[in-house]
């Protein structure tokens, strides 16, 4: 067998993205998409922290049954831009703007995305969206919810939904125009030889994400502007004293926002695919059938919205169509966390902090899966919708998935990004730190929320207060645990190691030119002749004995 | 609580053991699926770990077997929650013949009750043991939802719509009622309490309460007051207007050939936009009135019209009675009557 340490690698030249020009101008008008990237990676950081200082207000609130820290509005405000700051402004462009923003172009062998300046407006209008939506907040907030459900939203509400609105609404162009971007590269900008089953599988779930993007993100754009048509100008779409129908809103809100879930946990899966096979050393098993249960994802996301109205007074048998359909759109997700793990036998596994990420996003998404199935199945779910079942359901996909998966690949692609390596040590104790704190926050949710406690109240009955006290002192491990890594990334920047090329001896494209990448990424364009993941060659391929004839080589 | 943390809520519906026995059942294949996945890899984490620097296994082929073996289990598991979770749910939602009616009223942020015998109830419930109870429930303002634990059912209390939920209740005791459904600045302050009482404690209080108009009287008096009597009659005859006796759960031929099965709904329709149904033969004469009657009125009136005796329609088991007239236990033609 071959070492990977033959593989070609370029000497260090001095010159980088980083280096190759100074001054806040050629940041702030840089076409380059890993610039870009940083820039995303700055403000969705800063959105981050936010969130994050919302998340820990909520859990000090509710550390007491009585409701005595926050008065009842403004907890309501404070969890409603909880969600608000962490879906529609970090998660959701988390990993497409920052690690799809640097990686998709490298990993295809491109110099850039297909529309430079298209991708530097997307990031004009994220932070358009983000002033405008900041703005609001500081006003006087906003407290409807992230939901922003009718007639409330539209009528009863003192708060500043419409300026939130608008912030979201022009958050969306943004992800509209990234999707489109990456969609475009990805079709156009291969270099010669990648085929689209050659391509690593992160470029899979970004495709399936952008698609979404571009499909469902118009969709809540204009429900927000008929919301705003109607708390403005009064005309009658929600409120049915206008004449209006309160549950439309919720129907063509889902319509987007189930979806999004698929925009934030998509990418992540296209970043555990990576890791599991990077870090074992070892293609993915089942390659065609991971890269088509992103595609299966993305198109049966669109069939499932009506699971969050299953006691909104919806048809007892579009409830049930709904039902079936969401069971169906476990299955993709299944056959991932399957080929993954099988993925792993008989290979060569490295305990590096972003392979711990990875094996912790495959636990972690497992038990947020499954307890999908809990509220896809009917007369169950009547019992637990609205209440904290849910809360820590969709935390366990949202922070366990897509946030375990954004932060393994932050390190993993940290040397290339910034040409320094953080530090090994700390890396892997904080992985530990935020996975022990994570679950112990969301762990005991689910039990409360089967005893019947609802979402979103700010004060309780005293018997729940066991199952809260347990997630606040985990909150607490998981804001330590996260504050680690912010801080060891900065100090990396300046005192990490310096990274090699290939610090993890890697075969992918991105690994086959220095670190940090030159502006243009790579100083000739590469020719592909091998397939994704290929450590060793393809005749070194073992055939499982016991499965028979039907075996082939993805 | 007893020292130890219960891992369900009390049971005391019909359902609740049902929907704990399917919860157990899901919790039971997440924990084995959590444990295998679990198992396994750290298993290939531990075996597999990297022993030398350098080293690169044999890359293996995928199995078109194995793929095609996790993709039909799941999904026959999957399809053993879907149906029984689809059939629990019917029932749920599919409020029995013989229930007896209590309507609701949700707004920010209490919750308005009465039992078709008149008594009226803030934020409390009380119903009997063993007996079937149909909550006909709407909102003055923003969705709230009816939420109890014990009996492990809730739905959306929606304005400007009716929608039911039923229950019956199996074990005394006093149990949390709470919205679900974000509503607003005191959201977590509509909360109450259902009270299940024997039968013969519930009959006492019932009899304690008695100084009140049954729904459907206070909504014959509004069928005066409001002038509703002189198209369609004193007790719902008909005349310029469309019959009324009888007319609840018929089927009514509408102008343009239609047919509409009227139920509450469709009454809370016809009075608050006349023009939306016409029955067919008549003229779209009637007046609405919108913002003449608040929620509180129009189930009464509702009530009232329910407890018409059937003329021509099918009402079996329609209460004879005139002058104190109940509304009769019947059933609802759809388990969710959406007004549109």
């Amino acid at each position: 067998m071959q070492p990977i340490e033959s593989f070609e690698v370029p000497a260090p030249p001095k010159v980088n993205y980083i280096n190759a020009k100074y001054g806040l101008k050629s940041w702030l008008l840089t076409k380059d998409h890993k610039r870009i990237a940083l820039l995303y990676l700055g403000s969705i950081t800063f959105f981050f922290f936010i969130g994050g200082l919302y998340a820990m207000m909520i859990r000090l609130e509710l550390l007491t049954p009585q409701g005595d820290l926050l008065q009842s509005t403004t907890y309501n405000k404070v969890f409603t831009q909880h969600g608000i700051i962490m879906i529609f402004f970090f998660l959701i462009p988390s990993i497409p703007a920052t690690l799809g923003n640097f990686l998709i172009p490298m990993m295809i062998g491109a110099k850039d995305l297909a529309f430079p300046r298209i991708n530097l407006l997307s990031w004009y209008i994220y932070l358009l969206g983000g002033i405008v939506t900041i703005y609001a907040l500081l006003a006087g907030g906003v407290d409807t919810g992230w939901t922003f459900y009718t007639p409330f939203s539209t009528t009863f509400s003192n708060s500043y939904v419409v300026a939130t609105g608008l912030g979201i609404f022009i958050n969306g162009f943004s992800s509209i125009l990234t999707g489109l971007n990456f969609i475009v590269t990805i079709h156009t900008m291969r270099a010669p030889g990648m085929t689209w089953f050659r391509m690593p599988l992160f470029l899979w779930s970004h495709y399936a994400t952008s698609l979404i993007m571009i499909l469902g993100t118009p969709v809540i754009a204009i429900t927000v502007v008929l919301l705003a048509f109607e708390r403005l100008a009064g005309v009658g779409i929600f409120n049915p004293a206008l004449g209006g129908d309160p549950v439309l809103f919720q129907h063509l809100f889902w319509f987007y926002s189930h979806p999004a879930v698929y925009i934030m946990v998509l990418p992540s899966m296209g970043v555990i695919s990576e890791l599991i096979a990077n870090f074992s050393r070892k293609n993915i098993f089942g390659y065609s059938f991971v890269a088509f249960s992103s595609l299966a994802i993305a198109v049966f996301g669109f069939l499932v919205w009506g699971h969050h109205l299953f006691v909104a007074s919806q048809s007892v048998y579009a409830g049930m169509i709904f039902s079936f359909l969401s069971f169906a759109v476990a299955i993709p997700s299944a056959i991932k966390v399957f080929n993954w793990t099988a993925t792993l036998y008989k290979s060569s596994i490295s305990y590096d902090t972003p392979m711990l990420y990875a094996l912790g996003f495959i636990g972690l998404f497992t038990i947020g899966g499954m307890t999908g199935l809990f509220l896809a199945s009917l007369a169950v779910d009547v019992h637990l919708s609205d209440t904290y079942f849910v809360v820590a359901h969709f935390h366990y996909i949202m922070v366990g998935g897509a946030l375990m998966g954004y932060l393994g690949g932050l390190h993993y692609w940290w040397p290339k990004i910034s040409g320094r390596m953080y530090p090994e040590g700390w890396g892997r104790f904080s992985a530990l730190v935020i996975f022990v704190g994570f679950n112990l926050t969301f762990l005991p949710q689910f039990i409360a929320g089967y005893l019947g406690m609802p979402r979103r109240y700010h004060a309780y009955p005293p018997e729940f207060q066991v199952f809260n006290v347990l997630s606040t002192a985990g909150a607490s491990i998981l804001g330590f645990g996260m504050l680690i890594p912010a801080i060891y990334f900065v100090w990396s920047m300046r005192y990490g190691k310096i990274a090699e090329a290939n610090p993890w001896h890697l075969p992918g494209l991105e690994w086959r030119t220095q670190s940090p990448p030159p502006t243009e990424n790579f100083e000739v364009t590469p020719i592909v002749t091998w397939e994704a993941y290929e450590f060793a060659p393809p005749e070194e391929t073992e055939v499982v004995g016991k499965f028979g004839p039907e075996l082939e080589r993805i | 609580m007893q020292g130890w943390i219960p891992l369900v809520p009390e049971s005391a519906s019909s359902f609740s053991w049902h929907v704990d026995a399917l919860y157990f059942y899901l919790s039971g294949v997440t924990l084995f699926f959590t444990l295998l996945i679990s198992g396994v890899l750290i298993f290939f984490t531990v075996r597999y770990r990297r022993r030398t620097p350098y080293e690169i296994p044999r890359p293996i082929a995928g199995s078109h077997k194995l793929e095609t073996l996790w993709t039909i289990i799941p999904f026959l598991i999957a399809m053993t929650m879907f149906g029984w979770g689809a059939k629990l749910y019917f029932e749920q939602y599919k409020p029995p013949a013989n229930a007896v009616e209590v309507y609701v009223v949700g707004k920010q942020w209490m919750w308005k009750l009465q039992h078709a015998t008149g008594q009226r109830e803030i934020n409390e419930l009380h119903v009997p043991v063993g007996r079937k109870i149909k909550l006909i429930m709407t909102s003055e303002d923003v969705i709230h939802d009816f939420f109890v634990p014990a009996f492990r059912t809730k739905a959306d209390v929606v304005p400007g719509r009716y929608t039911t939920l039923w229950f019956e209740a199996t074990k005394p005791g006093k149990y949390h009622l709470f919205c679900a459904e974000y509503c607003g600045m005191n959201h977590s302050g509509m909360t109450g309490s259902v009270y299940v009482m024997e039968p013969r404690e519930f009959d006492n209080w019932l009899a304690g309460n008695t100084s009140n108009t049954s729904p459907a009287a206070a909504g014959q008096q509004l069928f005066q007051t409001l002038g509703c009597a002189s198209c369609h009659g004193a007790n719902g005859e008909g005349g310029r207007g469309p019959t009324l006796a009888g007319l609840v759960g018929r089927d009514t031929p509408l102008e343009g050939g239609q047919t509409v099965r009227a139920d509450e709904a469709y009454i809370r329709e016809s009075i608050l936009n006349p023009g939306a149904k016409i029955v067919a033969g008549f003229q779209p004469i009637m007046p609405t009135f919108q913002g003449q009657v608040t929620e509180d009125q129009l189930v009464q009136l509702v009530a009232f019209i329910k407890s018409l005796p059937g003329g021509t329609g099918a009402t079996p088991g329609a209460s004879p009675a005139a002058a104190n007239p109940l509304p009769s236990p019947r059933a609802s033609g759809s388990p969710t009557q959406n007004i549109r």
